[in-house]
């Protein structure tokens, strides 16, 4: 089933507040052969909040997440992501385009701290592989 | 003032426990990077590593390269897919050039590569400091 193209423009609420913490950021660091002495998080770390709000909204549209493949990601960073920070992000569904079957997803998620300021906004192209190939 | 500098390349082993384990520290479990069966049924070649686990290698490697400066952004297109076998691992390498910018700013250009391919489309970060 194809996205619904009415969703261009569209945003989710806000995921549930995420707490950063030592052992979550050494979690990732060391999931990608890293270490973590802390300080600030790697810099893909904020995936983890886009990546749940990207699942609300797959769940929300009734898509497969095994359907979807990773097209392209970029981060616009305005400070660094660090333990103690709780952070939220809210995703806007940018762009929506079919190419053979396939549905061409853009988002936009802006990971905010518990003040209301923005640390990063980060843009996704989502492939949505269409059922019927 | 412009001269490109070249950045010592670092290559890097992703395993399919790897994966497991940056499933449970991601969130994200998308069964392609896990299952061999369900990743064909969507017609990739095997299991394949997180676009986000290759992307998060780059970062590493721009992070041991530049351990005290700040990055202003980071992205990359997802252009082959890495896959990962079943016993032992896949490599990739992660090449980088410096290109001092205006504003304070460097780029570093980045090649990643995995058995000769490129693995991701104009990888790319911009760092201050």
């Amino acid at each position: 089933m194809p996205i619904d193209p009415s969703l261009v423009g569209r945003s989710f609420p806000p995921t549930r507040p995420y707490e950063v913490t030592e052992e979550r950021v050494r979690a990732f660091a060391e999931a990608t052969g890293g270490s973590y002495d802390g300080g600030a998080a790697p810099a893909t770390f904020p995936i983890v909040l886009a990546f749940e709000a990207m699942n609300a909204f797959l769940e929300a549209e009734q898509v497969d997440l095994f359907r979807i493949v990773h097209g392209e990601q970029r981060f616009a960073y305005e400070r660094p992501v660090v333990p103690g920070d709780v952070l939220t992000a809210t995703l806007t569904v940018a762009t929506l385009r079919q190419i053979a079957g396939n549905d061409i997803i853009g988002t936009t998620s802006e990971i905010t701290d518990s003040h209301g300021g923005l640390v990063c906004a980060t843009t996704a192209t989502l492939v949505h592989r269409g059922a019927q190939q | 003032m412009s001269t490109a500098r070249t950045l010592e390349t670092r290559v890097f082993t992703i395993t399919r426990a790897d994966l497991v384990r940056y499933a449970g520290a991601s969130g994200d479990h998308n069964p392609i990077h896990q299952d061999e069966e369900v990743a064909r049924s969507v017609g990739l070649p095997g299991v394949i590593a997180h676009g986000m686990y290759t992307m998060a290698l780059a970062a590493r490697a721009v992070a041991e390269w530049y351990p005290d400066a700040e990055l202003v952004s980071l992205g990359c297109k997802f252009t082959s897919p890495v896959v990962v076998p079943a016993e032992g691992g896949v490599d990739v390498e992660i090449a980088g050039e410096e290109k001092p910018g205006e504003d304070g700013l460097t780029t570093v250009v980045l090649s990643v590569t995995s058995g000769g391919q490129k693995v991701l489309g104009m990888p790319k970060a911009v760092i201050s400091g």
